[in-house]
């Protein structure tokens, strides 16, 4: 582990100052992904910039109807807040179904949209790989990937984005505001064009500036995510991460759906909104088959490996019985 | 009890709930381990291991390493001390330039303290020469060979009558292939050596599983004469196999050490572990049943398949189990090995029976679906008057009493066989059943007891306790056997100054100290009773030795049994298995400590648990290493994987065991889990789960394989 300095920002202005300044500096926040990262050698910042003191700490209702949650937001905090709980139960469900009580209770909103991929190989610097050392290879295409990407991926890299809350925001509309310097306004960015497939880049992974610092995120007021729901599918029943996961909402009238929300985990670079399948539905009557068609229209993108073609399937059975749920629709 | 040696049945210390004796040292942090002994002037090193699988080192850049702060030595090949051969390959450590595995030792940097040894070594430039690796294992490649014997000392082969041919000539056959993977133990205490020289004589602290053991690796590997060479391990956090044996730290804190002429630790770090201490090798098994339409089992045939490393052979002892479960005329068990560029295989709790019990208990529940005879049944119906290959007789044997207790407490006579019928919602629930059993030997070791003026004892073993409650047991049992009470007894254990001894290990731990304690006991009491009680100013001591005893036991088989029950249910569309309830029944002769020995069994339980639904190294075949090497990516069960499990013991009074009547219960709870989970996933479902660990995609592609 590469020794570093560590130094506490108090104002959003000085944290990206000082970020701007070295470009060897990483933002802090409850440390559980990076401080992990940097005793495996994958980070090795020689400055760390704690970005929990920011005042960044607020759950407000704003004036829309909507929620912004500062970034420094603890996971636990958010899972537990009474308005993300009744309005986007989906959200509160998803970071539930992560990591444990003690991490989600350090872990804050910004680090966790921020976390990287647990490609092994990524994690494991004593082999190539293109996201931590570009131009190196990918060595998972043809090694081991059962838990990497049918959907988005590239020739050059097929991780999967990690976080379980990330899938909740996207299928909530989750919007994320950043600035990107010291004397730059916040920007927001729609949560869906936040983070970036692949392609020939897989060491970049956001749309915006490497140094950006992420202040909150906002929720619209969304009356389709009060019936919001997560469901994570994972190798064990607590302590990992998923292999399979959606987060789905849907509004259905007189038999005919009427909107949707569909975003999927594990089986992306990016949390996966499910645009092809939202728009299939629309319309249609509510029923298994339409699930089922939206699904495998949304999957047909799917490029699988040998070792993780079973998320097609994985995936296909968890929108249906998530949406038949949610819609009451039964076999 | 019928033996006029064992002890009295009235023991009032024996077979009573006991606390653990060291609680309040280890919950207070008053004990301590091999990584927290802090001696002047220490020094810290750590391991590099090598980025190849096979191949040379060509050059080492020490200069790099030795300009960074703190660092006082890189050892590697050229400047290591010379070993002497100690009986283990894999322990020639920093002795050449061959690298025969990724993640092998190659150099070990040693700094003022350990952070900076790390950094020095993360920093250590290596250049080799690479040659290609072969890491992959399975049944086609050319070089499978038989080996002589399988581990510990068993024949390689057996047969009685003719398998084939009662296989081709029986009503009802069964055959198929099974598969365990790599697994590795992962004690909770990594493993740790803290070594200094006072002139050519050597103490280590050193978390092993046997004091004696590594005492004697160290006198070989340093030529060093046995009265100077102290290995100390009183306190130990887990082992499960890993530790039954010196490992590198063993041999590099030492060389270290002598090097500097200062005090060394060594520790490991997780993800080394996953090279370094051993694992359980990878297994591929073929197993043919063959019965009449009663049931009656006409042939048993066991063929398994395992790897080892090139420099050490190491050959699980897989089918072995086969050779003394089920009744049948015609038996036949093979094992094939096959060497490869990987680290060698050893010892994880159970070996051979773990994965072996797997596939033949798995075919048992499929031979009794063919039948549609309760598997419990088959199980009872196929039970040998005498070992069914040998023919020698079984010192107890209680099987089918476990059977049948399982059987009533579980509820297993309301169970409807039929497959795929039973769902809770988006649950398929169902149940299965396994045998287990464990071997029950004994090992030849030494005690010493000191009767002191005070009327207080001391005993000093070389025993081992990881964390199991050996020494509340033992301390049990010199109570027992000495006709006190416990607070009159003080146990030392983990020193090898205190004479040789068995280690904690094959189950043998507590039955072999305990033999060793009960004899010198017995000895001390008649020199007391004949000094008509009085004790000398300097105390009355005493030791013995079970050699001559354990040469002298009787040929028979010594086995514990026991009967596994699980219900489990599988979401067959996301692929989820859910195990909320588990029984274990066990014949495991005479409980010690009640209370240690259900924590015992609960642990055996839900490692067989991890074993069926989680555990398993991935062999990286491009770079040849195990890829999830640490414990983010290996998964083992989390709490809230286990649901409510249930241990009972039948009474079994054993005279040919040992004069204690112990039978050992480390390892028989693990055995026959992963085949319980199984049939009970086959009962849910109806789609037989051949392959471990039973993961979501497996159900999955099961599901699609069967439309
Ligand atoms: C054992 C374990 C199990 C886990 N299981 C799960 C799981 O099941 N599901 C799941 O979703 N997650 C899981 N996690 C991951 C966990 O959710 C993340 O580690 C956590 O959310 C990261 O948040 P943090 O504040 O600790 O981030 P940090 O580790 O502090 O930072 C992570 C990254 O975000 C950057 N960053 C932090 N704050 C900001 C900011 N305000 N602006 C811009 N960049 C910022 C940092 O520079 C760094 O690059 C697990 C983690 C562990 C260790
Ligand atoms: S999938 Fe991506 S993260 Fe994994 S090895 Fe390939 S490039 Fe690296």
């Amino acid at each position: 582990m590469r020794s570093f300095a560590y130094q506490r920002a108090t104002e959003p202005e000085s944290a990206l100052a000082a970020r701007a300044a070295n470009a060897d500096s990483r933002y802090l926040g409850g440390g559980t992904n990076l401080v992990d990262l940097m005793k495996l050698g994958v980070e090795t910042p020689d400055l760390l910039i704690d970005v929990t003191s920011l005042s960044l700490t607020d759950i407000t209702e704003t004036s829309d109807g909507g929620v912004r949650i500062g970034a420094g937001v603890r996971n636990s905090d958010l899972a537990a807040h009474p308005l993300i709980r009744r309005r986007y139960p989906a959200i509160a469900q998803a970071i539930l179904s992560g990591a444990s009580g003690q991490l989600r209770n350090l872990a804050t909103v910004g680090g966790n949209l921020m976390q990287r991929t647990r490609c092994a190989y990524f994690t494991d610097v004593t082999k190539p790989c293109n996201k931590r050392d570009p131009g190196s290879g990918c060595p998972a295409r043809t090694g081991e990937h059962h838990n990497l990407a049918i959907l988005g991926g590239s020739t050059h890299c097929i991780a999967t984005s990690p976080s379980d809350l990330a899938v909740a925001l996207v299928a909530c509309d989750a919007v994320v505001h950043v600035r990107e310097g010291s004397d730059s306004i916040e920007r927001a960015v729609p949560i869906d064009s936040f983070r970036t497939l692949p392609g020939n880049h897989p060491e970049r992974e956001t749309s915006v500036d490497p140094a950006a610092l992420i202040t909150a995120l906002s929720l619209p007021a969304l009356p389709i995510a009060a019936a919001s729901h997560y469901r994570k599918v994972r190798e064990r029943a607590s302590y990992a991460f998923a292999i399979g996961s959606i987060a789905a909402a849907i509004e259905v009238r007189d038999g005919v759906v009427t909107d949707s929300r569909i975003a999927y985990g594990a089986v992306a670079p990016v949390p996966w909104r499910a645009h092809r399948a939202e728009a299939e539905l629309l319309g249609k009557p509510a029923g298994i088959e339409a699930f089922e068609f939206a699904a495998d229209t949304e999957l047909s993108a799917a490029q699988p490996l040998p070792g993780n073609a079973y998320k097609l399937g994985l995936i296909r059975n968890l929108t249906v019985d998530v949406l038949s749920k949610l819609s009451g629709v039964t076999r | 009890m019928t033996s006029t040696l064992n002890p009295p049945a009235t023991s009032t210390t024996v077979q009573v709930p006991t606390t653990r004796v060291d609680a309040i040292a280890k919950v207070t942090g008053q004990a301590r381990y091999a990584a927290e002994y802090d001696l002047d002037r220490m020094a810290f090193g750590f391991i590099v291991q090598a980025r190849i699988a096979r191949g040379t080192i060509v050059a080492i850049e020490d200069a790099v390493a030795l300009a960074m702060p703190g660092v006082l030595a890189v050892i590697d090949y050229r400047n290591a001390p010379r070993l002497s051969d100690a009986g283990d390959a894999e322990l020639q450590l920093l002795q050449s330039e061959r690298v025969y595995y990724r993640g092998e030792v190659v150099a070990l940097v040693i700094a003022e303290s350990s952070e900076q040894a790390r950094a020095a070594a993360e920093a250590l430039p290596i250049s080799y020469a690479e040659a290609d690796h072969d890491v992959l294992f399975r049944t086609d490649h050319p070089e499978i060979y038989t080996p002589e014997k399988v581990n510990p000392n068993f024949p390689s082969e057996s047969s009685v009558g003719n398998v084939d041919g009662a296989f081709d000539a029986a009503e009802v056959r069964v055959q198929a292939w099974y598969s365990t993977p790599a697994e590795h133990n992962n004690p909770l205490e990594p493993h740790a050596t803290t070594a200094q020289w006072d002139g050519d004589e050597l103490t280590v602290y050193d978390s092993n599983q046997g004091a004696s053991s590594v005492h004697s690796t160290l006198c070989k590997l340093f030529d060093l004469p046995r009265g100077r060479v102290h290995v100390r391990s009183e306190h130990v956090g887990g082992g499960f196999g890993s530790k039954g044996s010196a490992r590198p730290t063993v041999v590099l804190a030492p060389m270290a050490s002598k090097l500097l002429d200062r005090p060394v630790r060594v520790t490991m770090t997780r993800q080394q572990m996953f090279a370094l201490v051993g694992y359980r090798t990878p297994t591929i098994q073929q197993v043919r049943l063959a019965a009449d339409h009663t049931g009656r089992l006409h042939a048993l045939d066991h063929l398994a398949y395992s790897q080892t490393s090139r420099i050490v052979e190491f050959a699980e002892q897989t089918a072995v189990m086969s050779r003394v479960m089920y009744a049948t005329p015609n038996l036949r068990t093979r094992h094939r090995l096959l060497a490869l560029d990987v680290p060698t295989p050893r010892w994880m709790r159970a070996p051979g029976e773990a994965p072996g019990s797997f596939a033949l208990e798995s075919a048992m529940d499929e031979l009794a679906a063919e039948l549609q005879l309760d598997p419990v049944e088959l199980r009872i119906r196929n039970e040998p008057d005498f070992e069914p290959d040998g023919g020698r007789p079984f010192s107890s044997r209680n099987l089918v009493s476990c059977l049948l207790e399982g059987s009533d407490r579980f509820g297993w006579r309301e169970r409807d066989p039929r497959p795929g019928i039973r769902r809770d919602g988006r649950w398929l629930l169902g149940t299965g059943v396994a045998s287990s059993t464990y071997p029950a030997r004994n090992a030849p070791s030494s005690c010493a007891i000191t009767a002191r003026a005070d009327g207080s004892f001391e005993v000093r073993i070389t025993a081992a306790d990881l964390g199991t409650g050996a020494r509340t047991a033992l301390t049990q049992l010199a109570a027992e056997s000495l006709g006190v009470g416990l607070a009159d007894i003080e146990l030392r254990i983990g020193d090898s100054d205190f004479g040789q001894a068995m280690i904690a290990g094959g189950s043998m731990g507590t039955a072999s100290w305990g033999w060793a304690i009960d004899k010198a006991a017995r000895q001390l009491r008649g020199q007391l009773d004949a000094s008509g009680g009085a004790v000398p100013p300097e105390g009355l001591s005493v030791t013995s030795n079970t050699r001559a005893e354990i040469d002298a036991q009787a040929d028979v088989v010594r086995h514990g049994f026991g009967a596994q029950f699980v219900e489990v249910a599988v979401d067959p569309r996301s692929g989820e298995v859910r195990v909320p309830r588990m029984l274990g029944v066990f014949a495991v002769g005479r409980i010690v400590n009640p209370t240690t020995a259900r924590s015992q069994l609960i642990g055996g339980m839900t490692w067989g648990l991890s074993m069926a639904l989680f555990e398993e190294s991935i062999m990286d075949v491009e770079f040849g290493d195990y890829l999830n090497h640490d414990l983010a990516g290996y998964h083992v069960a989390s709490n809230a994987d286990v649901g409510a499990i249930e241990v009972a013991w039948v009474e079994e009074h054993d005279e040919q065991t040992n004069p204690t009547g112990i039978k050992g219960i480390g390892e028989i709870g693990i055995v026959g889990t992963a085949a319980a989970i199984a049939n009970a996933v086959w009962h849910a479902t109806g789609h037989r789960q051949r392959a471990l660990p039973i993961r979501p995609d497996r159900i999955l592609n099961s599901a699609n394989a069967a439309g």
